[in-house]
């Protein structure tokens, strides 16, 4: 069973964390994926670097930068990930823009996932339609699932298609916002959250954009199988080196 | 076959809409309603209106003798310059501000490059009311300084992107992070034929006038109403894709692009993007770009700041690739030597953008009795500075 599945139909309370590969420095990658397994997330999201990140906000746009000047690019991105299963059994989903992995070519993109032991991808320039009629074969083909982003702009019919379509998990774009815009759910975002809940989608869904702490995790957590953590992620990094990585995780999740 | 779109919203197989989550409800809403909205008669009575009587359309089309001596051809040129605001971008800008008062938006948004596209936004929305915001990249509110400040007093916010290389590519990225950001309120105005379906199309559409005009006028003067040749520069390519929208699928007449090659093709300092680039997604459409090996898009140059862009609209990338277009890349220097030859022949400055288009004579041999039709887009006041150092002018 691909490991996404298995810890979405095993877990609640769903810690995922996005970071950059390369960042801080090009060797970060698999030292950063080895602690957080060590600190207990339950998935965690590499991203890609990609030079014009349309919906990131600054602080993914800034670790793109540095990471890209470090020198990764996507062959090395897999080099650095080769031996990553001897020691991580968590989900690993690669998470990046449709142009790098365009030019890759895709089929050779989905292989060599297949074969660091990818999970899944996250690819949020890659339209729905446009993946059913020409990308979905080649995904099943490698056993990579495809995670779909809503929004609060989402019409309930879309979201209907894209539940139906779903693999693994749904997106849940937490507000009408780029990534790293840190504020506080308000009584909109819950009614949104509240109305996925009750539309009984037969996907699960993770919330993501957005949050930062506890509070928003245990809100998450309430509505959904968990949330995705990015922005603050990196923040701290930046801020406070790989070594505080273990003590933020344990913030966010324990906070006393 | 057809040069123009087709129902998918692609041109071959360049287009499309590549666009994140966050961005499918306005792109959807424009899509699903720009078509009805332009083809109503009130709406294309107001639109028409306007370019008369705001604009000064239709806009001349001045046979330039001494060019046509010179070069020993006949070389009309298409006074786009002329137009208020001193480009071709205020017809898309007319256009689109309509559409988005039809859309009851209250706020509108836009990127710029030589700042014409930013200044023609900004007057429109002067004009009907509405708030205004311009992203425009910290190098060229230097190098443009002059349409700045116009933004300005017009009544715009114009916001520096410092992201990137600081230039065209960035700005427009920070214009669709603002779209997300605001989904509900906010038309964003889209300055070239880049972007996702239906972006090129709609611009298209409204930049049309200009080619519907060469017609009309062409068969006044010369008893028929298609040239030889058409020429226009091209950034995105809004000002080409006007110029040859009627034209598309005459094949009697020859287009001609031409793009900026900064300080040569293989100088690592260009925009040619036929030259240089390769099929990729940039600001969600599918199109010829430069990037690197990784598909990281590349900082393009350019001493125009309006063709200093790393792709092409789509529609012109499926001119490239079937052949319909020909492609000409003109370097700095050529282009400026002939802004100022243009400027001291006839004594019309124009902007550095048309300067790459009109050093196309110096390139290529014309035959006696071809009707070339070149589209001179812009105005040169905002390039003074750039021509006067250029050339040290005292």
């Amino acid at each position: 069973m691909n490991r996404i599945i298995k810890c979405l139909k095993e877990k609640d309370n769903i810690l995922s964390i996005y970071f950059t590969a390369g960042y801080p420095k090009l060797e970060s990658t698999s030292k950063i994926i080895k602690t957080l397994k060590k600190s207990g997330v339950d998935m965690i999201e590499i991203g890609l670097p990609f030079s014009d990140p349309l919906s990131d906000g600054k602080t993914i746009q800034m670790s793109s930068k540095i990471a890209l000047e470090n020198g990764i690019n996507t062959n090395l991105l897999f080099d650095q990930l080769k031996d990553i299963r001897d020691e991580v059994n968590i989900p690993l989903i690669i998470m990046g823009y449709l142009n790098p992995i365009f030019q890759f070519g895709l089929e050779s993109f989905c292989e060599k996932c297949m074969s660091v032991g990818i999970d899944g991808l996250i690819i949020p320039d890659l339209p729905i339609d446009i993946y059913l009629n020409d990308y979905k074969k080649i995904f099943q083909k490698f056993n990579l699932l495809n995670n779909f982003l809503v929004t609060p702009q989402t019409k309930t019919s879309r979201i209907r298609y894209i539940d139906k379509h779903s693999e693994g998990f749904i997106y849940v774009v937490s507000s009408s916002s780029i990534t790293g815009s840190t504020k506080k759910f308000d009584r909109e975002s819950i009614d949104y959250f509240n109305k996925l809940k009750n539309m009984n989608l037969s996907s699960p869904r993770i919330i993501g954009f957005g949050i930062s702490n506890n509070e928003n995790f245990s809100i998450a957590s309430r509505y959904s199988k968990g949330c995705i953590i990015g922005s603050a992620f990196i923040k701290n990094i930046e801020k406070n080196g790989l070594e505080s990585i273990n003590n933020f995780i344990r913030e966010i999740r324990n906070p006393d | 076959m057809s040069y123009n779109i087709d129902t998918k919203g692609y041109y071959g197989k360049f287009g499309g809409a590549y666009i994140p989550e966050m961005l499918l409800h306005n792109i959807t809403e424009l899509k699903e309603n720009y078509q009805r909205i332009i083809n109503e008669k009130s709406f294309q009575l107001k639109f028409n209106e306007l370019l008369k009587n705001y604009v000064g359309r239709p806009s001349p089309l001045y046979f330039s003798r001494k060019l046509s001596d010179k070069y020993s051809t006949k070389i009309y040129l298409k006074r786009e310059d002329l137009n208020h605001t001193g480009s071709h971008k205020i017809n898309n800008t007319i256009g689109q501000i309509l559409l988005a008062k039809k859309l009851k938006k209250s706020r509108i948004i836009a990127e710029t490059g030589a700042g014409q596209h930013g200044v023609a936004t900004a007057t429109v929305c002067a004009l009907m009311g509405l708030k205004c915001i311009v992203y425009m990249g910290a190098k060229d509110i230097k190098r443009q300084a002059p349409n700045v400040a116009r933004m300005k007093m017009l009544g715009a916010d114009v916001i520096s992107v410092k992201s990137g290389s600081s230039t065209l590519k960035d700005a427009t990225n920070e214009a669709m992070r603002d779209w997300i950001n605001n989904p509900v309120n906010t038309h964003y105005i889209v300055g070239s034929v880049v972007g996702p379906h239906p972006f090129p199309d709609m611009v298209a559409r409204f930049q049309s006038i200009i080619s519907k005009e060469i017609k009309k006028q062409l068969m006044v003067i010369e008893g028929r109403d298609y040239p030889d040749y058409i020429i226009a520069c091209v950034g995105g390519g809004s000002n080409a894709a006007g110029t040859f929208y009627e034209y598309l699928d005459d094949e009697r007449v020859n287009i001609i692009c031409v793009e900026a090659s900064g300080k040569g093709v293989s100088s690592g300092q260009s925009a040619a993007t036929t030259k240089l680039g390769k099929i990729g997604i940039i600001h969600g459409s599918k199109t010829l770009l430069m990037q690197t090996e990784d598909g990281q898009i590349s900082e393009p140059y350019s001493i125009s700041a309006g063709l200093d862009y790393p792709g092409i609209g789509p529609i012109h990338a499926n001119l490239f690739e079937t052949k319909r277009a020909e492609f000409i890349a003109i370097d700095d220097d050529e282009a400026m030597t002939a802004g100022l030859q243009l400027s001291q022949l006839e004594g019309i400055i124009p902007a550095i953008e048309t300067s790459h288009a009109l050093a196309i004579f110096e390139n290529k041999r014309f035959n006696k009795d071809d009707i070339i039709v070149l589209n001179l887009s812009g105005r040169g006041d905002k390039d003074l500075e750039n021509y006067i150092k250029y050339f040290g002018i005292k």
